[in-house]
């Protein structure tokens, strides 16, 4: 009975053996045969595929293998190793001669050092092979790749396989291969297939296909269109996700000037400042944790979307309590007042904080991105603004529509004398709006700081852009604004992509003036039958 | 220039009071006599002397006051707030500039018969804005036109669909900001970033020499008080009083039988024109025009001086505009860091204290005492 565990263990030792030690004939072979023999050799190597034999391959490319007396060395400098047991030899021989590499050995060497790279278990090892066969590959390589194919597991280096099997396939003499190639080329999701498909149908000079075959030519057509209808998918994926990226940027700039303009009727010109109070609030509770609590610095977004929306909501009612109570109902002196505000508070985060951009620093889970499809990649930091601008719309229409401060905001909105009369305390419900809207502005800025320089002039270039959101979307609405800067934020980056970031922008700002002249009341506005408001 | 003109209607008040013509010809005399001979004659070490500081200083307030002036046509008297004043001013401003662009000739740095920036992009001709450029009356008259042109099209648009108050405030910044991100572009062939400087001659006469400064100076303060003069014509006519009665209550007067539209599209357009003019006397003597003349933020700047000096008194516009700009200058030099503080608690300060600006406040008081 004790005869199986032996047995178990040779066949085991056995098994491991070709990983552990080369097979000594082949290797005498390789250093002492003719031509014929160190061929056969390298084949019998590679069918080895181990590491070892890897190693000794590349010393034999690299000049490394000699021989002394009947010992095979690879000789590095004054060091040298036996090549079989890997044992150090010291001293160096006196007499030890280069095995001579001719032509043909070396091409057979390529090849396999190719083929081994291409088998090896290391992931890293088989990837930097692919790059570099996809770099420029020969006829030789063809059936290596073929080989390696079926058993890569690798998404990337098996497409990379695929690429330059179909490569190299597209130049045999072969009809049905390069056809087979050109199908394999349709599948494929690398940008780069446009590149070798389009050659076939070009003409030379005489105004012959570099295509001889009809059908090849049509089947490369076909693929060349199922490869662009691909990759214009992707393209136009990554530029949705870019409009809404910036839709919901937008949102989150203008929701809080959706409360202080669109429902109070405050012409807050200070509303850009107050995203900036919010993006440098960020930057403190970040340089805060970054001193006293440098393990939980990943969770420091946290701690800082609350205080930067007590900050900017502290700052907006010590305003609205200082300056703006006393201009309700003269918006345009409001206007001047509160640019004077934005003058200030630039001035004053420039004097504490300096007038270079602060660097606010990603956590580590928001770095980086989803790659949906190859070049397509979406960084998380947009997608976690996306769903933080919805949870922030979301909590606001609650907030509104759901709470008793709600309902006597939107009391007060409507109608301010008559809910005066039932009790309400119109200057508090004041106070309070606008801080929630300032507050908004706030969490706006601790979303920019994320993916944005945050300076003191960070809020002058969201300043404008709010103020079309809210006009565009009608004021007094929630609804409105929210479908404004998703729509201004997808008609940007399409006009984006077409005419360039600064036409765009000009196109928009165009299309919303001549916009509010034809609606003057926004996209969604109130009923009224007031002549004038 | 003593007696005053008759005036249209026989209940309107004149042109200006007895000492309101005494003033301006003092004023006229300081402009015309006192500047040139104290610039040009007065040995520089002597205590009379004006340094060519103050001479280039003044004249930028000077056409920093008309464009007041056109402000206050519209605000102070229309109740209409424009934030896009700023982009006339620089229109005009660039209009001309064209003009002092194509008179350097071959002497920029490339030593080429076209604008160093042009060369620069590797431009073989001119764009077709570019056109007649090098023709004085041409650019002359674009100073006036395209700003003219903007503002009626821009002003008919908007009056015709009653866009008014705050909205039309912003639609007008929104307009100066898109205007700014236009010229920025290199593309729109009027020198990106850096915008026109470098000028080197007005019709072949060199541009820096005392002279010329005093010329320009000159005409900006003829310019000036000619604005101020037919402001004052305006406001006091028939047309001025359907203005204001437009800013006070637009409905009454539609209901009166008035189209205001017409009324409100000719104070506009005559306001962007005035601003026009002077952004092209401005560009000669401060040597630089560049887009961020078009920033909401100048724009909103020409209101606060309005605001300070005094609303619906066109005394009250020049008078704030040298106020503000003087203060600046000072602050700018003096005390860098708090120019804005100031200006930014200026912008409250007027508006939460002193509603009616200098002016209008300096009346209150004169009109209580007894």
């Amino acid at each position: 009975m004790r005869v199986l565990p032996i047995a178990l263990l040779l066949a085991l030792a056995l098994l491991v053996r070709p990983a552990s030690a080369l097979d000594t004939g082949a290797v005498q072979k390789l250093a002492f045969g003719d031509n014929d023999e160190q061929i056969a050799a390298v084949g019998a190597l590679v069918a080895e595929g181990d590491e070892k034999a890897m190693a000794l391959l590349q010393a034999l490319a690299d000049g490394e293998l000699q021989v002394a007396g009947k010992r095979v060395l690879i000789v590095r400098g004054d060091a040298a190793v036996d090549a079989l047991s890997g044992a150090k030899v010291e001293p160096l021989p006196e007499e030890h001669d280069d095995i001579t590499v001719n032509n043909r050995l070396r091409r057979e060497l390529g090849g396999a050092l190719a083929a081994l790279k291409l088998a090896s278990p290391d992931h890293k090892v088989r990837l930097m092979a692919a790059k570099e066969l996809a770099g420029g590959a020969d006829d030789s390589m063809l059936p290596l790749v073929r080989k390696a194919l079926p058993k890569e597991t690798d998404p990337e280096i098996k497409s990379l396989l695929e690429l330059i099997q179909a490569t190299l396939e597209l130049k045999s003499g072969d009809k049905e291969l390069r056809l087979a190639a050109v199908r394999t080329l349709a599948q494929s999701n690398n940008p780069n297939t446009k590149t070798l498909l389009l050659p076939l149908l070009e003409r030379d000079r005489d105004g012959r296909y570099a295509e001889p075959d009809e059908v090849v030519r049509a089947e490369a057509q076909k693929s060349l269109r199922a490869v662009e209808a691909r990759l214009a998918w992707g393209e136009r994926a990554a530029q949705g996700f870019t409009g809404l990226s910036l839709g919901s940027i937008l949102l989150l700039a203008a929701l809080g000037l959706a409360i202080t303009y669109g429902l109070m009727g405050v012409i807050n010109m200070a509303h850009g400042e107050l995203i900036m109070i919010g993006a440098y609030a960020t930057y403190v509770v970040q340089n805060l944790f970054r001193a006293h609590l440098p393990g939980l610095f990943d969770w420091y977004l946290a701690c800082a979307v609350p205080v930067s929306f007590a900050a900017a909501g502290l700052v907006g009612i010590a305003l609205e309590r200082s300056v703006i109570r006393f201009l309700y109902g003269r918006p345009l002196e409001t206007l001047l007042a509160t640019w004077g505000i934005s003058l200030f508070l630039i001035q004053a985060v420039r004097t504490i904080f300096g007038a270079q951009n602060v660097q606010v620093e990603n956590p580590v889970w928001m770095s980086g991105g989803l790659e949906i499809a190859s070049g397509v990649v979406l960084p998380y930091s947009r997608i976690v603004i996306i769903f933080f601008a919805a949870c922030v719309v979301l909590l606001m229409w609650l907030m509104l529509t759901r709470t008793r401060l709600g309902l006597f905001v939107r009391a007060v909105t409507q109608n301010r004398p008559m809910a005066n009369c039932v009790g309400v305390a119109t200057p508090r419900v004041d106070m309070l709006a606008f801080g929630l809207g300032s507050g908004i502005a706030g969490l706006a800025g601790c979303a920019l700081s994320q993916i944005g320089n945050v300076g003191p002039d960070l809020g002058q270039s969201y300043i404008v852009d709010s103020f079309m959101v809210v006009v565009l979307g009608g004021v007094g609405q929630l609804a409105g604004t929210v479908y404004a800067a998703l729509g201004l934020g997808f008609a940007n980056k399409l006009l984006e992509a077409w005419q360039g970031a600064v036409l765009a922008k000009i196109a928009v700002l165009v299309f919303i003036i001549v916009f509010i002249q034809k609606r003057p009341q926004g996209l969604f506005a109130l009923k009224g039958r007031a002549l004038e408001s | 220039m003593d007696a005053p003109p008759a005036s249209g209607a026989p209940r309107l008040p004149g042109l200006l009071g007895p000492s309101g013509w005494l003033a301006l010809a003092a004023f006229a005399v300081v402009l015309f006599v006192v500047f040139p001979l104290c610039n040009l004659v007065a040995p520089p070490d002597s205590a009379f002397h004006i340094s060519a500081y103050w001479v280039t200083l003044i004249g930028k307030i000077m056409c920093y006051a008309m464009v007041a002036l056109a402000m206050d046509l519209i605000w102070g008297y229309t109740g209409i707030l424009s934030l896009g004043h700023g982009l006339f001013f620089a229109l005009g401003g660039y209009a001309f500039g064209m003009y002092l662009m194509r008179q350097i000739g071959a002497d920029g740095q490339y030593r080429v018969n076209m604008p160093d920036f042009m060369v620069f992009l590797d431009w073989k001709e001119f764009p077709w804005h570019w056109w007649m450029s090098d023709q004085f009356w041409w650019c002359a008259l674009l100073v006036v036109g395209v700003p003219g042109l903007l503002a009626f099209v821009f002003g008919y648009f908007a009056f015709r669909s009653r866009v008014k108050g705050v909205y039309f405030s912003i639609i007008t910044q929104a307009l100066t900001y898109a205007a700014m991100l236009l010229f920025f572009r290199n593309a729109t062939g009027f020198g990106g970033n850096n915008g026109f400087t470098d000028f080197k001659r007005i019709l072949g006469i060199p541009i820096t020499t005392p002279e010329m400064r005093m010329a320009l100076f000159a005409i900006t303060g003829a310019a000036l008080i000619g604005t101020l003069l037919l402001g004052r014509y305006i406001v006091t006519s028939k047309l001025g009083r359907v203005l204001t009665a437009i800013r006070d209550a637009e409905s009454r007067v539609m209901f009166s039988g008035y189209n205001t539209l017409w009324y409100k599209q000719f104070i506009w357009t005559l306001s962007a024109v005035i601003c026009g003019v002077a952004g092209a006397l401005y560009v000669p003597q401060v040597g630089i025009i560049n887009p961020s003349e078009m920033s909401p933020a100048n724009s909103i700047e020409i209101a606060i001086w309005v605001a300070v000096g005094g609303r619906g008194t066109l005394i009250g516009a020049v008078l704030g505009a040298g106020l503000v700009n003087g203060a600046k200058s000072w602050f700018t030099v003096a005390f860098p860091e708090y120019w804005l503080f100031f200006l930014g608690l200026l912008f409250i300060a007027v508006t939460l204290f002193m509603p009616r600006g200098v002016v209008g406040t300096l009346q209150r008081l004169r009109s209580r005492r007894p």
